[in-house]
């Protein structure tokens, strides 16, 4: 069925919920008004209030109270309003969900999922790819789907998941990606990268926003006679990095891309893996391809400057290739 | 009375309390566990065999042990803090299993990834506390919201200091507790210094317990020296929440006796501030009304007392005796799966 990536996330939170009533969802306006997104559009109305509840402004208390609600046998599904509200959170999430399962041996099965990302305009605080601070946590999963089918089966696999998992959408993708997904059941195991696009000369590895980039660059790159593989990780915890290394290992050389600032972002953990494990086969050093190191701005030339593109992987993947 | 399901005795005769002889013998054996418990711990810290901090709850044994006690240990769900030790008891806490938790040795429910009181035991209804204030405020709430949403009223009792109560969290739990209507006791423990910051520097109401009417809950500031006052308080508040009344705010207004750990000799804090909270010490004053009354006599305390601390040491020792946790264990159990 062919679906948005929206609705793929709205389908597989509906068949969770239908499935299991320990699974119910607690956020801000998600359910009279849908969500800010309008994922939830239609929940209250099916799940009623009990399970679909309206929280104040309060992200300590959404998340916290959710924790605990996960101690006590449920499965919660957090929804940021934007994933830049996660800071408001943030003790909870990191102090608490994060150190459950190694202090006490106890599951939190916990979703904390909303938009995040930019290219829309957003401005400094509805723009932000977080990802990279839980993936340095510790005790926490961490989700980044790219595609419809993916954040279904990507969604179904967290619910179910007994470690807290932050589940990062791209607000930029909630409309504009569309594709077929698999109705009912569908499960895409957390761990698991997909090699999205063959290519022999550079492997491209990517996840959420920059996957796209990374499609959009191999078309232009294979009028130039360049054939890049496009590997998207999915998920940053757990990082299945035998996919990745596979992929190097076969064309010899790499380019990490995301949206996420540069700097201590998770594609430095990437390029260290591949420099360690994958020396031998690299026929050029690993690149980076991401954000400017700034907040992410308003004005639509400022963002456009400073977050990656199609153009700015081409470049970089060229230069790879004359190495 | 009805929502505790404790010892049942004849009422004690000589008194206007609301409880029976053998309870009050509880209460105070309870609150005599805290003591000592104490002063084992002490003990061992000038012995230089404690590791990590010693937090005493001297002049707290009231609140821990009055305000658990008015809960169904069966049914409800203890979010304790460091100085609530009292209440671990009062919920049937092993005390060799309590004392290999806090000292991190083989055993420990934590594996040795945490010590003190932070360990969960699920099977008596008991997670224990991070070092950030307030955290757990919002968990325990949610853990109430779970049974809620299966129609089973489940209280939750937890605590904050008078520092830990200036945390942003805390305002969000209690807003969103009272809003929908969770059956949450939460217990400012007003001890009169945040480690060494006095009141006067922590907050400028009056009481603490005047924040409950902007939550729209009730609220209440009682003096925390007096066991059988804590549990009368508690249990009401507990009646409140099984009717469906939502969360309570209670402040007990307590001294803290010693540092904010024993490393610390709270030179900061007056001794005349001291001396006159130890004319009312909850322990001391307690066994005066019990012997007062005719519950146990004085000699008969006095033995409890001595065993009370015997039972300490030994279990202690029992504890030392045992190894450090395997190393290999801090790899182990970052997440339930991967």
């Amino acid at each position: 069925m062919q679906m948005t990536y929206l609705e793929a996330i709205a389908d597989a939170m509906r068949h969770e919920m239908r499935r299991d009533d320990n699974v119910f969802m607690i956020g801000e306006d998600i359910g009279t008004y849908g969500g800010a997104f309008k994922v939830t559009k239609g929940f209250l109305d099916e799940f009623g209030a009990k399970r679909i509840i309206d929280a104040p402004i309060s992200e300590a208390a959404i998340i916290g109270s959710a924790i605990g609600a996960s101690l006590n046998g449920m499965r919660p599904i957090v929804e940021m309003q934007f994933m830049d509200f996660i800071t408001n959170g943030f003790n909870q999430v990191v102090t608490v969900a994060g150190t459950t399962a190694y202090r006490w041996g106890l599951p939190v099965p916990m979703v904390v999922r909303g938009p995040s990302g930019g290219g829309v305009g957003g401005n400094p605080f509805h723009s932000r790819n977080s990802e990279a601070w839980f993936a340095h946590a510790t005790g926490l999963k961490v989700v980044c789907p790219a595609f419809p089918d993916d954040a279904k089966g990507l969604m179904i696999a967290s619910i179910r998941d007994n470690d807290p998992v932050m589940f990062f959408e791209h607000k930029g993708l909630y409309r504009k990606i569309k594709g077929e997904v698999p109705e009912g059941e569908h499960i895409v195991p957390l761990g698991q990268a997909r090699v999205v696009r063959k290519g022999t000369h550079c492997s491209v590895i990517a996840y959420g926003s920059a996957v796209h980039m990374a499609l959009a660059a191999a078309e232009a790159l294979a009028s130039e006679g360049i054939d890049i593989e496009v590997v998207d990780i999915r998920t940053l915890v757990p990082f299945d990095q035998e996919t990745v290394f596979e992929s190097v290992r076969k064309t010899g050389r790499a380019l990490v891309a995301h949206e996420a600032v540069l700097t201590a972002g998770f594609g430095g953990e990437i390029a260290a893996r591949i420099a360690d494990i994958a020396f031998q086969y690299l026929d050029a050093p690993v690149r980076r391809v991401a954000a400017f190191d700034s907040p992410t701005p308003f004005a639509p030339t400022l963002e456009q400057a400073v977050l990656p593109n199609a153009e700015k992987i081409q470049a970089a993947v060229r230069e790879l290739c004359n190495f | 009375m009805k929502s505790t399901q404790r010892s049942s005795g004849k009422p004690a005769s000589k008194s206007t309390s609301l409880l029976t002889a053998d309870q009050r013998k509880e209460l105070l054996s309870y609150m005599l566990m805290a003591r000592e418990f104490d002063t084992a711990m002490l003990r061992l810290y000038r012995q230089g065999k404690a590791f990590g901090g010693v937090y005493s709850q001297l002049g707290n044994e009231a609140v821990s042990v009055g305000s658990a006690y008015a809960l169904d240990r069966d049914r409800d769900v203890l979010f304790p803090m460091h100085r609530n030790i009292g209440s671990h008891f009062v919920f049937g806490q092993d005390l060799d299993q309590l004392m290999v938790n806090h000292l991190a040795r083989e055993g420990s429910q934590m594996r040795g990834t945490d010590g003190t009181g932070h360990y969960a035991d699920p099977a008596r209804r008991i997670y224990g506390n991070v070092s950030h204030l307030g955290a757990m405020i919002p968990v325990a709430a949610g853990f109430s919201l779970a049974d809620q949403l299966r129609g089973i009223t489940t209280v939750s009792l937890t605590f904050i200091g008078d520092g830990g109560a200036q945390v942003g969290e805390v305002h969000e739990a209690l807003n969103f507790a009272s809003v929908h209507k969770i059956p949450l006791i939460l217990i400012i423990e007003n001890n009169q210094y945040a480690y060494s910051t006095p009141n006067s520097l922590e907050f400028a109401c009056e009481r603490l317990s005047d924040r409950a009417l902007g939550y729209g809950m009730y609220g209440t500031t009682i003096d925390g020296t007096d066991v059988e006052l804590v549990y009368a308080t508690c249990l009401e508040a507990v009646e409140r929440a099984r009717r469906g009344e939502g969360p309570s705010l209670i402040e007990t207004r307590t001294m803290r006796m010693r540092g904010h750990a024993e490393h610390d000799d709270f030179s900061y804090v007056p001794k005349d501030l001291l001396e006159e909270w130890a004319t009312k010490d909850p322990v001391e004053t307690y066994i005066t009304r019990i012997v007062r009354d005719g519950v146990m006599t004085a000699d008969e305390v006095k033995a409890l007392r001595e065993t009370t601390l015997a039972t300490m040491i030994a279990s202690i020792d029992r504890a030392l005796e045992r190894a450090w946790p395997a190393p290999e264990e801090g790899f182990k159990n970052v997440f339930m799966s991967i």
